[in-house]
């Protein structure tokens, strides 16, 4: 009891600095008993006694308010911080729920009563149906493992670019969890789509009751009125009870705490979509409903503000996403993308589901530049920064200069390796 | 006889039951029929249309009133502030081809039934739904007159909200926008653009 309390003192004294570091080197340091002394002692207090629903190790400190909190910059009536997730020390490609992303848009978690809750089928159908959780429990159920993103991450405003140091920071929106429910296709079935019912618009019962517009092509594709993640109910912050999933497809048509689906014959235009989900050009045009993701991927070890212990074997490790299908190949550069060669891709490799990718590497302790980029099914490929000015017509400067907010940016990400085994972030130096 | 051969009364049996399954029919005879008080009640989408909008009228000058007594508080005293949420509702003209765009109700939002819509769904966020039908309308064409898109005195009802011209509309592309599957969109294609698998 007493060793065990004092190894976590002085566990959680270094991990202040530690945190962020690489998991390998905050194993070395955390003081791991050498083989052949005493046993560790017996779990006590909240881990001993979560028997009925299991807690992790009071070693484990990772979590999602890490280098976050101070950017809570929002103030004044109830706005639930944006939380992203700790991908550095994310080992598979599953999110555990306690840690998946969330952003709420300033929505509190609403505390539904499962029993109270029901979702309502209407608009342009035959026959409106209201269905209880219950009853959607009944329906033929599919499992199907995806990750989510919100269409804002791996881009960080100006003002929060100081923050830009770890994965976590500049691509922590994104998770992926095998999600449980109802196709919705089969939904739609049983209330009979009218002709004319081209798009469909889904709502949440949160105070600001968010709704987004989803093409009915879609709807009927690979949507999922979801509640299960992960093998348990969804999550409060993930949507409790109902979730509407919606793969690969920007995070906010994937509607949290669903309501209400109406079968209508155009988009309808809800504040989200029409305002903030959409990408401002430089020109002065814009554009709208660019729903689908694009193909991503970021090294999450080594990462940013973490450090290698010394020159050898590391093995870099990452994920890749795509809203258009599957992961086909990872590209990894040691040398700031002069050459790149193949990584590993760790099966399962499953269609708009987060892919981890492997690539050894032996550190010779001189400066070196990591990037990955990605290639989905359709031979489309992740774009340098580069690339992006290009698309956009913009020079290098407009990043550093303009406080529009970029959607769906998916250009490659640099780590730079100091000789001294400190990892930077770069993109905004290069 | 009316069916010569049992053969054929069997494969008109089955005919008939391939049919049954081919058609739009429910499956499962689960969920209830909703009463069209219950729908009524969830129902608060607006569309661009107005189809939705209920009966009702306001004009800016009563909405002034309400605009600083419900809305001032978060976002500023005349809508044009950073205020709390750093989003302001007004002003922002030709800031948008700069490298600071200030995307406001009167220069990025392409219908005005948007705004009714998100009044009425969730503002203001501390007491959502306690607005009135007509507060609704007259906070609208506040925020539209502050916008300098309609007038003060404007009476706006669920006929002339939704023919408002909003700057923002023609900012934004594809004009009707659509999803297909084996479609993708990019920054700059003004359509959706078919696959094609490169290797």
């Amino acid at each position: 009891m007493h060793s065990q309390q004092s190894g976590r003192r002085r566990f959680l004294k270094s991990g202040a600095a530690l945190a962020g570091w690489a998991v390998g080197a905050v194993r070395s340091v955390s003081g791991q008993a050498p083989a052949g002394s005493e046993p560790p002692a017996a779990l006590a207090g909240s881990e001993a006694s979560s028997r009925d629903y299991g807690v992790r190790s009071g070693f484990e400190t990772s979590g999602r308010l890490t280098h976050i909190q101070a950017w809570v910059a929002n103030v004044g009536p109830p706005v639930a911080p944006a939380l992203r997730t700790p991908l550095q020390d994310s080992v598979g490609i599953i999110t555990p729920a306690p840690l998946h992303y969330v952003v709420d848009h300033g929505s509190p978690t609403p505390g539904i009563d499962p029993r109270q809750h029901s979702l309502l089928i209407h608009g342009l159908v035959d026959r409106p149906l209201l269905f209880t959780l219950d009853e959607l429990k009944r329906l033929p159920a599919v499992s199907r493992i995806h990750f989510l993103a919100c269409a804002g991450n791996s881009y960080l405003p100006l003002e929060q670019r100081q923050n830009a140091k770890t994965v976590q920071e500049t691509h922590g929106w994104t998770s992926c969890s095998e999600w449980t429910g109802v196709p919705l296709s089969l939904l739609l079935q049983e209330v009979g789509v009218q002709k004319g019912g081209t798009w469909i618009q889904a709502e949440g019962a949160e105070i600001r009751k968010l709704a987004s517009s989803i093409p009915m092509a879609k709807a009927l594709d690979d949507v999922l009125v979801a509640y299960g993640q992960n093998g348990e109910a969804i999550r409060p912050e993930q949507g409790y009870p109902l979730r509407l999933i919606v793969p690969g497809f920007e995070g906010i048509r994937n509607v949290k705490w669903l309501r209400r689906i109406k079968v209508v014959d155009r988009p309808y235009m809800m504040k989200y979509e029409g305002t903030i989900y959409t990408n401002l050009r430089p020109d002065g045009t814009a554009r709208w409903f660019q729903l689908e993701l694009e193909t991503n991927s970021v090294i999450t070890s080594p990462s940013g503000e973490q450090r290698l212990p010394g020159p050898g074997f590391h093995e870099i490790t990452g994920l890749a996403w795509s809203g258009g299908g599957a992961i086909r190949r990872v590209e990894v550069s040691t040398d700031g993308g002069r050459t790149w060669k193949d990584a590993q891709l760790q099966a399962p490799v499953l269609a708009k589901a987060h892919t981890r990718f492997r690539f050894p590497w032996n550190w010779d302790g001189k400066e070196a530049v990591l990037q990955s980029r990605s290639t989905n099914e359709w031979g489309e490929v992740q774009p340098t920064k580069a690339a992006l000015e290009r698309m956009w017509g913009v020079t290098p400067d407009y990043w550093l200069t303009t406080t529009n907010r970029i959607q769906h940016f998916n250009a490659i990400q640099p780590w730079k390796v100091t000789s001294d085994g400190r990892v930077h972030n770069v993109i905004w130096e290069t | 006889m009316l069916f010569g051969k049992p053969s054929l009364l069997a494969s008109f049996v089955v005919w008939t039951a391939s049919v049954a399954a081919l058609a739009q029919g429910p499956a499962y005879h689960l969920g209830r029929t909703p009463t069209p008080e219950e729908i009524q009640a969830l129902d608060i989408s607006i569309g661009p249309e107005g189809k939705e909008l209920p009966p009702g009228s306001g004009t800016a000058r009563e909405g002034a009133k309400l605009y600083a007594e419900r809305c001032a508080p978060c976002h500023g005293p005349t809508g044009a502030e950073m205020a709390v949420y750093h989003r302001p509702l007004v002003g922002g003209k030709g800031s948008l081809t700069t490298v600071q765009p200030v995307k406001t109700i009167g220069n990025y939002w392409a219908f005005a039934t948007t705004i009714w819509d998100y009044i009425r769904r969730a503002m203001p966020l501390d007491k959502p739904g306690s607005l009135r039908v007509d507060d609704v309308y007259a906070l609208t064409a506040f925020l539209l007159y502050r916008n300098e898109i309609v007038r003060e005195d404007d009476v706006l009802n669920a006929t002339n909200l939704p023919q408002i011209q909003m700057p923002g509309r023609k900012l934004f592309f594809p004009a009707e926008p659509d999803w297909k599957p084996g479609y993708r969109q990019l920054y700059f294609s003004p359509q959706p653009e078919r696959r094609e698998r490169r290797r």
